[in-house]
């Protein structure tokens, strides 16, 4: 059976004179095999890209591997007090092309690939007396059988373009020397490893920094995940008690807080404790304190202070998707455990916590995440400060905001670039060791 | 009935028990209200300037409000405002349309691509989600959407393209539609198509709801993206960014009581479709839960 498989092998070897000529030319098979109107298509995509390559395509991969070497002349323009440039080469524009055209020929690849198949499928399929779909069967096909084509293309192309090109392009930044530091901001070449060497070697400036931002990332990424998940858990446990009286209004407090949008909190708190901001007038006023409390200018106590106000920030999220969850756990559980005789404390270690954390794992995992990459909380709060002399990274900043600080306000590319791989590999790390064993992975089938 | 009489004659250290956990309830909701309160009466103090001796106004006035809305020259709110709305409006339909189109295919449908979408959507995810920013920038540059109005076209763009990655929680309630009901259809001669927009879709009112309003708020809350798109570009500012700009050096004393005022005035309407959206959601996640 080997032989009648649809693959591109087979097609070069048993095929017909349209399929082996659809090799070079593409579509001619589906020309050839009654499918007219797509034989013309994909052949006009051939035709496109041969005049993509031959204007710019070629030019682009050609450049990428000296990523240019024409300076740019620089002129002062006293009318318009600015610096005019003339043309040279502009590496990170050449990176960039070169990158794109690279998609463009993979995906190139990929459309020879199918309509070699395609059209060799067709050719055994009238060998076989088969009828062959018309335009107008393939069509309706489109919102039928093959809706998902329909359906994802879009979305699809978005992601490639404003996602994957993009990162392929940052990370090949981190492998050259774009960046402010000895001027390369214009014309830079491959660079090697040298940043990720820079980064992680804990003896340089910069790999201080890194291992420190790394160590408090990681503190308070699980500092904010468990103590929000715990608090917010025990929260919604109160709330849901038989005894407590006026359920839908305490729930309708917390829930206020997390309404109002974000960042506008998260700029309100920092307003609220700077050293003449409204708490520390209030205390002053009280007579509670003498002295304006540093929440900002303290590194520990600015700590302390980020992790308090996502508690804030991030109890009441927890409760709102934990009470939904806790009203869901079989009553007969409890009724079973309450005829044995276990206590409130025994049912929630023995049922409570093991039916939750089996349910809520992914959300536990997203969560943590997503505090890894929190950039708003820690930007908007204390802006990465209190900053040491002569570093780039402050002492409260993640690796997403020191990433930021890199990028947007020191113009390292390449090393901001190391920065996001290095976030990435961790990340990798923690989800596929927990994400791949959780229960809603392994099961996703099981729903259908 | 038993029950009913235990509660009636609760013991006393019961009662006590009560009691002390209204009282912690109350102080919780105390902490987590006050800042909004306070924010509510800051947008109607009449004292200018960023900060006060006293916790409390000393005088209430509504000229913030008039100021915020009428004062075009500096910060222009008004402006802002409808910027927002004409990108959220867009970007709505369009990531809607995305989410739902790829949770259903995922969901419903068997390719040869779904597992390695699903992975690559998980990996696509672990990445900073700004890491992109700089390239996405220098892309939407080299189309030509970086300046003027273009701008507001860029942000569209940037909102809605990943959509895609977003199908998770769609998708798990689409897992909880029993099949038989589509195969019921299919057995009367439905398309696909027809299953998704006139069973699928009208099943799922809590997740259209909850995708359709995630995405109208997205381009209010947002600021890094947009910060990096308008550059200095005054014409094209969100109201993210313009809250952000009155608290900065140069703007906060003239305009910090405005600021209260905006937050106010935006967090209302937000506040409201969030509070909507939080039944749909809660029953969205149950639904996925139940299964």
């Amino acid at each position: 059976m080997n032989e009648d498989r649809i693959t591109v092998r087979n097609a070069l070897k048993d095929g017909d004179l349209f399929t082996r000529l659809s090799a070079v030319f593409m579509g001619v098979g589906m020309l050839g095999h009654r499918q007219v109107v797509k034989g013309l298509l994909v052949f006009l995509f051939e035709v496109a890209f041969v005049l993509y390559m031959a204007t710019t395509g070629v030019h682009n991969l050609g450049m990428l591997p000296s990523l240019g070497t024409e300076v740019q002349g620089k002129v002062w323009n006293e009318a318009k007090q600015i610096y005019e440039y003339s043309a040279g080469d502009n590496s990170q524009q050449l990176l960039l092309a070169g990158v794109i055209t690279c998609f463009v020929i993979a995906g190139f690849a990929v459309l020879w690939i199918l309509q070699m198949r395609h059209s060799y499928s067709l050719q055994k399929r009238i060998e076989r007396g088969e009828e062959i779909p018309n335009l107008r069967r393939d069509i309706k096909n489109l919102f039928d059988g093959n809706l998902h084509i329909t359906l994802m293309t879009l979305p699809c192309l978005g992601i490639l373009v404003f996602n994957v090109v993009p990162l392929i392009y940052m990370i090949s930044m981190a492998f050259t020397t774009y960046s402010k530091e000895g001027e390369h901001l214009i014309l830079f070449d491959w660079d090697g490893v040298n940043q990720f060497v820079r980064v992680l070697n804990m003896n340089g400036n910069i790999g201080r920094q890194f291992w420190q931002v790394l160590a408090w990332t990681i503190v308070w990424a699980i500092f904010a995940t468990f103590l929000n998940y715990i608090l917010g858990m025990a929260l919604a446990m109160v709330i849901n008690r038989k005894d407590t009286k006026g359920k839908a209004f305490w729930r309708f407090c917390f829930v206020l807080s997390i309404a109002v949008p974000q960042f506008v909190t998260l700029m309100i708190m920092n307003i609220m404790l700077q050293p003449s901001g409204a708490i520390n007038v209030l205390l002053q006023n009280l007579g509670l304190i003498t002295e304006p409390i540093p929440f900002w200018t303290n590194a520990t106590l600015a700590r302390i202070t980020i992790i308090v106000i996502n508690l804030w920030v991030g109890i009441p999220y927890t409760m709102l998707q934990v009470t939904g969850i806790l009203q869901n756990i079989p009553g007969e559980l409890y009724e079973a455990a309450r005829m044995d005789g276990a206590g409130p404390v025994k049912i929630f270690f023995k049922i409570t916590l093991p039916y939750m954390l089996f349910v809520t794992t992914p959300y536990l995992i997203t969560s943590f995440v997503g505090n890894i990459n929190n950039f708003n909380v820690i930007y908007l709060l204390s802006g990465g400060g209190p900053t040491q002399v002569g570093d780039t990274a402050g002492q409260t900043d993640l690796l997403v905001t020191w990433l930021y600080k890199l990028t947007i306000d020191q113009q390292y590319y390449n090393l901001g670039a190391v920065i996001g791989i290095m976030t990435f590999v961790i990340l990798t790390i923690v989800t596929l060791v927990t994400y791949r064993n959780s229960s809603s992975y392994k099961n996703e089938e099981a729903f259908m | 009935m038993d029950n009913q009489v235990a509660k009636n004659k609760l013991s006393p250290s019961r009662r006590i028990a009560n009691l002390l956990i209204h009282i912690m309830l109350a102080v919780l909701a105390v902490i987590w209200v006050l800042p909004i309160v306070w924010i509510v009466l800051t947008s109607f103090r009449a004292e200018a300037g960023a900060y006060t001796t006293t916790f409390l106004p000393q005088g209430y006035t509504l000229d913030n409000y008039i100021r915020l809305l009428t004062d075009r020259n500096v910060l222009n709110f008004p402006k802002m405002f409808t910027n927002t709305l004409i990108i959220s409006i867009f970007s709505c339909v369009i990531s809607t349309f995305f989410v739902l189109s790829v949770s259903y295919s995922l969901s419903r449908m068997r390719f040869g691509f779904r597992r390695p979408y699903m992975n690559l959507a998980m990996i696509l995810g672990l990445f900073p989600g700004f890491m992109t920013m700089i390239a996405q920038y220098f892309i939407l540059k080299a189309m030509g959407l970086t300046e003027g109005a273009a701008i507001r076209i860029g942000l569209i763009i940037v909102y809605c393209a990943c959509a895609g990655l977003t199908f998770q929680i769609s998708k798990g309630f689409f897992d909880t539609i029993p099949k038989s009901i589509d195969e019921a259809a299919f057995i009367d001669g439905a398309t696909q198509w027809q299953v998704f927009t006139r069973i699928t879709l009208p099943l799922s009112k809590p997740i259209v709801i909850y995708t359709v309003m995630t995405a109208f708020i997205a381009p209010w809350v947002d600021f890094i993206f947009a910060k990096v798109l308008c550059r200095a570009n005054a014409d094209q500012f969100t109201v993210a960014i313009g809250l952000w700009n009155m608290l900065q050096k140069e703007y906060i004393y003239q305009w910090y009581t405005c600021f209260a005022a905006g937050a106010v005035l935006i967090s209302i309407p937000i506040a409201i479709l969030f509070l909507y959206m939080q039944r749909f959601y809660v029953e969205g996640m149950s639904g996925a839960v139940k299964g």
